[in-house]
């Protein structure tokens, strides 16, 4: 019996070594291990053995059908790899070819600076608020310190919609009111307010009739002039830059007093003089001041109690600057060749 | 342009560098643009000693001159040159006008160590043929050889040219006030010009009689003067005109733009003789006439300030002066006003007549009284010293001005806190003492009168703070960060959706644009989908910026074409944009456009064009990621500019919140479609908060059917018809395929119907029972019939 076994076995390793495709390890599978196999038969011998034998045989011949099942299953996986592996040699691909477009869009290359003027100003607790851009000019000018027939009237060439009462907004002041109207006098305020302000321009490269602006104001107590230099240092650097110095000039606006013009050294030639700054070294950014008294009072704050600092800046003279675009219509043209690098994070 | 010769009249300028002063003074808040000197180097007068024909030309001379130091020999060309004579002469380096550098070198053999002038060849004079005949300038001096010739050329002055902001126009634009702003810098005193004159013992009562019947002329006075000779004006007032940038044309008429320079206050100088014996001054009437000085016949109205003699405008007041009245070369006697006129006035006159006059500028910003009476004084000095005028005694006065005193009260505090530095009670006393504010300082506090000639001054603490604030120098303020408590900003109102909406539709693909607001009225005629008036401007710039948009599909079919012209294949934009109407109701809008390929790559083997489904997907996208899930659908309905077959209008909760749609093919043959949804209806609506949903755990059920339809019966009929029919083990229902004209005019549409129910595994026989429910209500209710049943 013994001998049949060891017989058998070898005689199937010596078919398994011989082999040369997946069907005949296939067929030679159903040819031993069947039903009616070799070793089934083997197995239907042991009838004739002691109890004893029995067990002994029994444990043999398993021992047998495992490893000649191992065997197989070894020959088996070899030709199943050899398949698949002629299968992924004849799938290649060119992954040099071009990627298919994953359609994202680009925001408007306003958007996308007052996006990040936005960031640092609502990471110091400014809230980001929208107002009206037809607006009473009540709050576009008289509660703004800028009575009718004041000349900075005439400097802010203002579309009328109905008389002198209703007009296209000519700067994004009105929020800055409505939001201390709104806030009743005796809380403090941090906003900004970006949005479309339009004014009497005829159109051209520097020249726009409908433009942006970001203003914003802070109304607090013991705040001063210092703390808007501080302010100014911070977005000046964000945005152009940590080597970036900063300056204020004495200037004018009716609603700010004092007030300044904001300078940034000039980021293209580092404060020596270039085209972009025209020799001067430094470029201005925005005009601010700390909130006129007349107009804390127009709007409910007690001038005495309460302090307080106002900036704007043209969102268009900003991107201008720090893209290097050289005409205001870009803006509003939305060329798409133009654009789309826009979409992209400066971090 | 100031000129700083004429400042050194009021305020020691004693070795300061120019320059450097122009920074300082830029520094402390008046722009000074730019700063030119007309200064010509090297430039020396000369003397002729011998003058001699050169042997090698037939107009050539050499000469040899004394200039100064040496004596030099020059060939000159000029026919008037000889011997004897004292010339100018631009020496080896100097550079006259025209960047034409002097250079010693040979003229036809002859040495030439220089040029000898004539005026034109250094800009003084205009090059015409007349000067050019005159030849060089022969000068009439007693200044030695050597002498800088620009001292006599009037060509050693100092120019600042001035950006003055606004406000201080006034105070700043004059001679004398911009003196002030100078002493206060360097911390100097002002002198005012000498204006003692004569007055003889005739009145000018007994010829002249004004009144004033107007508010806006507070304060009007008068002298006149008689005897008057018209000539050439003095080279000094000739010098310092030209350097102001006004022309000399005689005397008198150079005297009153003198004064206006020096004092800021303009002046006007009516022929007394064609005036009359009264001045009425008074409100215009509507339509009254009047010639001006430039021959312009003027129409005017009731807004405008008339001066007249009773009967007749003789002067448009503050702008410019009647041509009946003009001071020309026969004058002899002459009544001179000093007036000030309501600012407001001016401005709208000036405008309205299109004379924006040196007068009309000024009086358009406002002036302060101050000078009113100084600036007549000055005028009479100087008539009487250049034009030999007599000068009668006795001023018409009319003066409605209140002169209440501006008086701010304040602390130090008050002014550290503003500007955030820490200056002593003494600082501020030697800041106020600079800026020669009148103060008293009592209790602690500050009492400050304001100067009269500083009209740009509120009496607030913060008007005193920003000028001391700009000597103080904002340059030598620390940086410091306000003392707030720590939050974040938020996104207040519409704008957090707005934000999302807009990040949304980046993410899905589409490019922002930003359009303009205003638009023409043809654009504002098309996709009037609702029933909208517009706003039309009453004054627009153009006719196409005119119209307040309501929708803002045209402007993006506009950014369409600028980049289809630009070769831009694959089209997707959108944009978010506030629209008003004729009741001035605002709403925010999302407009979409989109043409061509959504997802493709360039060696095609994807292409998911941009058609009404992939519109309808996006909107779908954006509504279910805003928390609209299974409250919107979309009704076909009729638009206009869109094609009528394929658009429709999208309800929210029932309510219309938009339209999408292709571009009718007669508005653009292209296939383009376009989409507007209402923000504002959207932020209004409220959204459940979110919530987990669990999966089911038990298996479900899958059947497919399909039925045949008439063509014209859309899916969405037959999908609610199903839905009501599933109940509650139906959990979806989607379209998985269209057969078109199965039959004629039939269509057939297959749908996928899955069954579940979360607590339990669905038998067979539950599910077939309802599916059959399903066909049969479908069969009955929708006129359909069910396929390969």
């Amino acid at each position: 019996m013994k001998e049949k076994m060891n017989a058998l076995k070898v005689e199937i390793e010596e078919k398994l070594g011989s082999v040369t495709t997946k069907k005949e390890v296939i067929d030679l599978k159903n040819n031993y291990l069947s039903k009616k196999g070799p070793i089934s038969e083997l197995s239907g011998m042991m009838r004739e053995l002691s109890n004893e034998e029995k067990r002994e045989f029994g444990k043999s011949l398993n021992e047998l059908k495992t490893e000649v099942n191992r065997l197989i299953q070894e020959k088996l996986t070899y030709y199943e790899e050899e398949e698949l592996n002629k299968k992924l040699a004849s799938e290649q691909i060119d992954i040099t070819l071009p990627a298919t477009k994953i359609p994202v869009g680009a925001p408007n290359i306003l958007e996308h600076i007052v996006e990040e003027v936005e960031e640092v100003f609502m990471s110091m607790g400014y809230d980001v608020v929208d107002g009206p851009e037809v607006e009473e000019d009540k709050y576009n000018f008289e509660l703004l310190n800028i009575p009718k027939g004041h000349p900075a009237r005439d400097a802010q060439d203002t579309f009328y919609i109905e008389d002198e009462n209703i007009l296209l907004r000519s700067q994004t002041s009105p929020v800055q009111a409505r939001t201390m109207l709104a806030a009743g006098g005796n809380k403090p305020i941090r906003m900004i307010c970006p949005g479309k302000t339009y004014r009497r321009d005829a159109d051209d490269a520097t020249h726009s009739h409908q433009f942006m602006q970001i203003e914003g104001l802070l109304v607090d107590k013991n705040i001063s002039l210092s703390d808007l230099k501080g302010t100014f240092d911070v977005i000046a650097k964000k945005l152009f830059g940590e080597d970036i110095e900063t300056r204020f000039r004495p200037s004018y606006y009716q609603f700010t007093e004092p007030s300044v013009e904001t300078d940034i050294s000039c980021f293209a030639c580092k404060g020596h003089g270039c085209s972009l700054c025209k020799n001067t070294g430094w470029i201005t950014v925005s005009g601010a001041g700390m909130v006129h008294p007349n107009v804390l009072k127009n709007c409910g704050y007690d001038p005495k109690e309460w302090t307080g600092f106002a900036f704007g800046f043209g969102a268009e003279r900003l991107a201008m600057l720090k893209y290097g675009i050289h005409d205001i219509r870009t803006f509003y043209q939305t060329d798409l060749r133009e654009s789309s690098v826009f979409d992209r994070k400066e971090v | 342009m100031i000129s700083l010769n004429w400042v050194k009249d009021y305020v020691d300028l004693e070795n300061e560098n120019l320059q450097e002063l122009a920074v300082k003074v830029t520094k402390a808040g008046v722009n000074i643009e730019k700063v030119v000197t007309n200064h010509i180097d090297h430039l020396v007068i000369g003397e002729v000693l011998e003058c001699v024909d050169h042997p090698d030309s037939d107009h050539l001379h050499i000469c040899k001159v004394n200039v100064g130091e040496k004596v030099v020999q020059i060939v000159c060309g000029a026919s008037n040159v000889r011997a004897g004579i004292k010339v100018i002469v631009a020496l080896p380096g100097a550079i006259l006008p025209g960047d034409f550098e002097i250079k010693a070198g040979k003229i036809r053999g002859e040495e030439s160590n220089g040029m000898i002038c004539a005026l034109f060849e250094l800009g003084v004079e205009e090059k015409t043929e007349e000067n050019y005949a005159r030849g060089i300038e022969e000068l009439d001096t007693d200044l030695e050889p050597g002498t800088d010739a620009n001292l006599i050329l009037g060509t050693d002055d100092t120019l600042y040219e001035l950006d003055v902001h606004k406000h201080r126009n006034n105070d700043c634009y004059y001679h004398i006030g911009f003196a002030y702003e100078i002493a206060c810098i360097l911390n100097k005193k002002v002198h005012l010009p000498e204006a003692g004159y004569k007055e003889m013992k005739e009145n000018i009562k007994d010829y002249m009689h004004i009144q004033v019947d107007t508010d806006a002329c507070p304060y009007y006075t008068a002298k006149m003067v008689k005897d008057v000779e018209i000539k050439e004006s003095p080279e000094f007032i000739k010098k310092r005109l030209i350097a102001a940038g006004m022309r000399p044309i005689n005397n008198v008429v150079d005297i009153s733009n003198y004064v206006m320079l020096e004092y800021g206050q303009p002046l006007h100088f009516f022929d007394k003789d064609k005036l009359g014996d009264q001045i009425l001054v008074r409100d215009a009437l509507e339509n009254e006439e009047i010639v001006t000085l430039d021959g312009v016949k003027r129409n005017l109205k009731n807004s405008d300030i008339v001066i007249t003699d009773t009967k007749k405008p003789v002067c448009v007041a503050g702008v410019m002066g009647g041509e009946n009245t003009e001071v020309d070369e026969n004058t002899k006697t002459i009544l001179i006003e000093s007036a000030i006129f309501d600012a407001v006035h001016i401005r709208y006159t000036a405008a309205r007549l299109d004379l924006r006059s040196e007068a009309s500028i000024r009086y358009g910003k406002g002036l302060s009284y101050e000078y009113t009476d100084a600036a007549l004084d000055r005028a009479c000095y100087l008539l009487e010293k250049y034009a030999g005028a007599k000068v009668l005694s006795g001023t018409l006065k009319h003066d409605k001005v209140d002169k209440t005193d501006k008086i701010v009260t304040f602390k130090t505090s008050e002014v550290n806190t503003l500007l955030g530095i820490t200056l002593t009670d003494d600082d501020v006393k030697t800041e106020l003492e600079r800026l020669d504010f009148p103060y008293e300082f009592k209790k602690n506090e500050f009492i400050v009168t304001i100067p009269k000639r500083r009209l740009d001054i509120d009496p607030n603490v913060n008007d005193i703070a920003e000028e001391i604030g700009r000597l103080y120098g904002y340059h030598n303020l620390v940086s410091t960060l306000p003392v707030v408590p720590t939050r974040r900003g938020v996104y207040v109102g519409d704008v957090k959706i707005r934000k999302e909406i807009s990040k949304r539709l980046r993410v899905l693909g589409l490019n922002e644009t930003k359009t303009y607001t205003l638009t023409s009225p043809e654009m504002a005629k098309t996709f009037r989908y609702e029933e909208k008036e517009q706003i039309t401007l009453p004054n627009p710039m153009s006719i196409d910026k005119s119209v307040v948009r309501t929708s803002l599909i045209p402007s993006l079919i506009n950014v369409y074409d600028y980049n289809k012209a630009r070769n831009v294949k694959d089209i997707l934009l959108y944009e978010i944009a506030k629209t008003y109407d004729k009741n001035y109701q605002e709403e925010s809008k999302v407009a979409l456009l989109i043409k061509g390929a959504y997802l493709t790559n360039t060696w095609g083997n994807i292409n998911v064009p941009a058609d009404f489904y992939t519109l309808k997907g996006i909107i779908e996208n954006l509504l279910d990621y805003l928390g609209f899930k299974n409250r919107y659908t979309f009704k076909k309905a009729i638009l206009p500019e869109l094609h009528p077959g394929m658009s429709a209008k999208i309800l929210l909760d029932r309510e219309e919140i938009g339209v999408i749609g292709r571009v009718h093919p007669s508005t653009k043959k292209d296939e383009i479609y376009v989409a507007e949804l209402s923000m504002t209806k959207l932020y209004e609506r409220q959204v459940k908060p979110l919530k987990f949903k669990e999966a089911s755990k038990f298996p479900g059920m899958v059947k497919d059917v399909a039925f045949i339809i008439p063509e014209d019966v859309e899916s969405e009929v037959i999908k609610n018809q199903i839905k009501k029919s599933g109940g509650r083990l139906l959990e979806s229902c989607e379209v998985f395929d269209i057969y078109p004209q199965i039959e004629e005019g039939k269509k057939s549409l297959a749908f996928k119907l899955s069954f579940q129910d979360p607590t339990r595994t669905l038998e067979d026989k539950e599910v077939l029972e309802v599916f059959h429910k399903i066909i049969d209500q479908v069969e009955k209710n929708c006129n359909a019939k069910v396929r390969d049943k």
